[in-house]
């Protein structure tokens, strides 16, 4: 070791701008981190959604991270596959996304052979209210403030709330 | 730090050091830094980058019309939907148009030097230049026009990206395999709202069957491939489009019998038009929106 903070301590920790209180370790965007020889860095990342323009905060916030922990350079490569999916968040994620009012993914939908089946209604779902726990919400919206939610709504305690879907 | 400056953009510059980006591109890092976009053998670069270019502009248009809608959409749902569907179909085109120029630096270099490949690709070509099919450049019309030609353009989109998700390019199979993900939502929300309008009032119903009947003329240029289409599809890079005709016609069939619109006849014979830079003033107008500010202060950062 070269006294240094370790840089995947480093790079773990840094958060995703639209959902802060997510660090890129409990997102799984985060792929690797390697140390090279003469004391760079070197991080590989996914993108969540092809448009997401939090990954270019993400890629600022890695740079300074790390350069400030005193790596001589520092170089944060983009990796597209296997595409990200909502699968990689992790538990500590899951339970972070609900303490902060938004309901976390269920597991993404399984792809059958044979070509994508259109979903004309959406489909009846126990997605559990993040602020009161009743499963009795319905979907408001497919897209909300973030590429990555769902707008939803409690028909218990009547408030709207967001939903990271699955992809 | 030097203090004799050209403009007041070089100061701009000198004060933000090497954050200083230019004013009206993405800003971004290289979307494909650190991605191996080595040519696969048996393609030609620049047919590989003509056919990135034509699904990069079938995108980039079709965001650009999308966000037309903001501010104008019938409610704050719908606008944030759209503009969110937008925003996807804008991150294929980075990465589709960033891959074009890898293939082939040649034409970003001769439009724009100085600039990202992605950005001098999108903001300093000319109409002609453009490879996107028609149907992505006409007007938006009202909602349910436009929520016809998202679930024409959805549909067909998702044919073809589920396709390329085996393409010999790594790139290309990349882009499509997310492609997929986000085109599988859009699908549904078109095709939902048609269903919703289709299956509504007498005048929702007859505002989606005049949407229906004002899109369907740019339906059969989808299906007509052009030379480097068919080339890059027998070298298994590319997907030919004549073969995503029985699956669109399933799709559409499903959603307009929900809706109880008539399903339109066959269209008559079409030939290529966008693909090979032939485009309607539409696209001139949007063009002349999109780049208006890149080419007037073509130094500008921020």
């Amino acid at each position: 070791m070269n006294g240094l903070i370790d840089a995947r301590t480093i790079a773990e920790a840094v958060t995703d701008p639209e959902l802060p209180m997510l660090t890129l370790a409990d997102l799984g965007v985060l792929r690797s981190v390697d140390v090279t020889v003469d004391g760079g860095v070197v991080v590989t990342i996914t993108p969540t959604y092809s448009g997401c323009p939090a990954m270019d905060a993400m890629r600022d916030d890695l740079r300074r991270g790390l350069y400030a922990a005193g790596y001589s350079s520092v170089d944060v490569r983009t990796v597209l596959h296997p595409a990200w999916s909502t699968d990689w968040i992790t538990a500590a994620g899951r339970t972070k996304l609900v303490e902060h009012g938004i309901a976390p993914p269920g597991p993404a939908r399984e792809r059958a052979a044979g070509p994508i089946p259109l979903t004309l209604a959406p489909p009846a779902r126990r997605i559990a209210c993040p602020l009161c726990g009743s499963p009795d919400t319905e979907e408001l919206s497919g897209f909300s403030a973030t590429a990555c939610k769902a707008l939803r709504r409690c028909r218990s305690c009547r408030e709207p709330f967001e939903h990271v879907k699955e992809i | 730090m030097t203090t004799d400056h050209d403009s007041a953009y070089d100061s701009l510059a000198d004060e933000h050091g090497g954050d200083a980006r230019w004013a009206f591109g993405t800003g971004f890092d290289d979307p494909l830094s650190g991605v191996d976009t080595a040519i696969p053998g048996g393609v030609e670069a620049a047919d590989l980058a003509v056919y990135c270019l034509m699904l990069a502009d079938d995108a980039l248009v079709m965001s650009q019309r999308l966000t037309e809608w903001c501010t104008n959409a019938p409610e704050l749902e719908e606008e944030v939907a759209l503009a969110n569907i937008g925003l996807d179909l804008l991150g294929q085109a980075r990465l589709l148009l960033a891959r074009a120029g890898a293939a082939d630096p040649s034409i970003p270099q001769r439009l724009a030097a100085d600039l990202p490949h992605e950005d001098a690709l999108a903001y300093f070509r000319r109409a002609a230049e453009y490879r996107n099919v028609t149907l992505v450049e006409v007007d938006n019309g009202d909602f349910a026009r436009s929520a016809v030609r998202l679930l024409a353009f959805s549909t067909w989109r998702l044919a073809l990206l589920d396709r390329l998700t085996s393409s010999r390019d790594p790139v290309l199979a990349a882009v499509a395999a997310k492609g997929v993900k986000e085109v599988t939502y859009h699908r549904d929300y078109a095709a939902r709202w048609v269903v919703r309008l289709g299956d509504g009032t007498d005048l929702s119903h007859d505002r989606v069957a005049a949407g229906l009947a004002a899109t369907w003329p740019y339906v059969g240029e989808l299906f007509v491939s052009s030379d480097v289409e068919q080339r890059l599809a027998a070298a298994g890079v590319g997907v030919d489009p004549a073969g995503l005709r029985a699956e669109f016609d399933d799709v559409m069939r499903q959603v307009l019998a929900a809706a109880r619109l008539q399903h339109p006849a066959a269209e008559s014979t079409v030939d290529i038009a966008g693909r090979s830079g032939r485009h309607t003033e539409a696209l001139v107008s949007l063009l002349a929106e999109m780049q208006e500010l890149a080419r007037a202060h073509p130094e500008a950062i921020w």
